[in-house]
């Protein structure tokens, strides 16, 4: 609210020569803010900025909260660079398209899509892309209603729910049923495509999926694939890298693994990973929380005084009674989602 | 005769831009908003149509912005105002109201006198463009 020369407060009200009641005045008056643009010769230091910006605390804990994941995280390097020299770019005047970040995270279970997705929309926040940088978490059932005339508003709904932020929609390739000509995804898709072009300021789309899965939804929706400009893989964890978010995991928790009961782990890792339905970091933190219960079994029975070691040490035995070790079937232990 | 109603009737028209931040405004104060359009300009009609439901659970006043384009792109000839609904209460109670769209020509009122018994003089305001049947009240530009 700005104050008049008077001295009283304004009440948004302009000056009566400038514009009179009446007339719709749409034409849009210029912002006191709105930033002078630079002369040509002028420098910019794209470090501070960088400072200002926060996205830097952002990055590097990404890189230590996430293990391995490199071309994803080259990938987030990338675009933050680029949203950072646009945004210089504007201050000189040069005019680019607004960058297209819609994405596709393509991926086993458990290798961090959703978490990533979450830092992105922090991210693209701090670099001014987006208002708000929250995430709405979809999946079909969200998007596609249950009969004629409910899945365009339920759609929208959404869609607007996601507006200055991130809309997530895990497993996106079920929008898409080919072998139901008359399903109603096919609406929901088209939905979000208008949204997709003409909402691009206000809205990120990510979709998430696995690999083959979403190659073939591509195939079927060829205008989903070309409005999305970065496909980006999450690989699966290699043991060594799923032996680190498992001691993250632990010390995260306040536990921590004895010297034998490291190596148990990673054999627990090895097998548990040759086994279907391995769910990457998802298993790994499962096996941790099941070691914790053991834990807690066991010291409950041993009826000894207990130190502060005791409560935070994980030992070998908490891990070799998995089943995983006994009998090597998964076939019971996935349905309790081991 | 431009006809004002609401929460910034003594101000000129919002544009677009401070449209957007009053709605910000409201959805930082958890109100949720919703668009409604009349062709009946009597001060005295209450109920708009509304313009699809009341938006629940919006973060960001794009989503709202949204809204009002699609309904202005619909009816270009109509009144079409916001109302941001404060639930605290336990009622709905309209927290903010004003008007995003008007047509080009508001042909106004005219003055009724009807002589009723013992020189009694009642008064009725007549809009004009209420002649015509509603949905057709303003003529789209030509």
């Amino acid at each position: 609210m700005t104050a008049t020369d008077s001295g009283h407060p304004a009440f948004g009200m302009r000056p009566p020569s400038e514009s009179q009641p009446g007339q719709a005045s749409h034409a849009g008056h210029a912002e006191p803010e709105k930033l002078e643009l630079l002369p040509d010769d002028a420098t910019v230091d794209l470090d501070s900025e960088r400072r200002a910006s926060g996205i830097d605390p952002l990055l590097t804990a990404l890189d230590q909260d996430l293990i391995g994941l490199l071309p994803v995280k080259t990938r987030i390097r990338e675009i933050a660079a680029l949203l950072l020299v646009d945004g210089q770019r504007a201050r000189f005047g040069l005019s680019a398209s607004r960058p297209n970040l819609h994405m596709c995270f393509t991926g086993s279970p458990g290798t961090g899509k959703t978490t990533v997705a979450l830092r992105m929309a922090e991210l693209l926040k701090r670099l001014g892309y987006l208002a708000r940088g929250h995430l709405v978490a979809v999946t079909r059932d969200d998007l596609v209603g249950q009969y004629v005339g409910h899945t365009a508003p339920k759609t929208r709904e959404v869609i607007k729910r996601a507006m200055g932020g991130v809309l997530f929609i895990d497993e996106a390739y079920y929008l898409y049923r080919a072998e139901n000509e008359r399903d109603y995804g096919q609406e929901a898709i088209e939905i979000l495509l208008q949204f997709m072009e003409n909402q691009r300021d206000n809205l990120v789309v990510i979709l998430a999926g696995y690999k083959d899965r979403m190659d073939t939804f591509f195939q079927s929706n060829p205008g989903m694939s070309s409005r999305i400009a970065h496909h980006i893989d999450f690989p699966d964890y290699p043991l060594d890298e799923l032996t680190q978010i498992g001691e993250l995991i632990v010390s995260d928790q306040g536990y921590r693994l004895s010297e034998p009961a490291s190596q148990t782990f990673r054999d627990y890792l090895e097998l548990r990973q040759a086994q279907p339905r391995f769910a990457n970091a998802r298993s790994v933190r499962n096996a941790v929380e099941r070691a914790r219960l053991r834990h807690a079994n066991r010291l409950a029975d041993s009826g000894a005084r207990l130190s502060k070691d005791d409560l935070m040490r994980l030992e070998p035995e908490d891990f070799l009674a998995s089943r995983v070790f006994t009998d090597g079937s998964p076939a019971d232990s996935t349905r309790r989602g081991r | 005769m431009r006809i004002t109603q609401g929460t910034f009737s003594y101000l000129p028209e919002l544009t677009d831009e401070e449209i957007a931040q009053q709605i910000q405004y409201a959805l930082d104060n958890g109100w949720p908003l919703s668009v409604e359009f009349t062709d009946d300009p009597h001060p005295r009609n209450n109920y708009w149509d509304m313009w699809g439901l009341p938006m629940f659970d919006l973060l960001d006043a794009a989503g709202v912005l949204h809204e009002v384009n699609e309904c202005r792109r619909a009816y270009p000839e109509h009144y079409i105002r916001i109302n941001a609904y404060d639930a605290r209460f336990g009622r709905q109670t309209t927290a903010l109201s004003f008007i995003v769209n008007r047509p080009a020509e508001e042909p106004g009122f005219r003055l009724d006198r009807h002589e009723a018994a013992d020189r009694q003089v009642r008064y009725t305001t007549h809009a004009y463009a209420a002649d015509r049947p509603a949905g057709m009240r303003y003529a789209p530009p030509a």
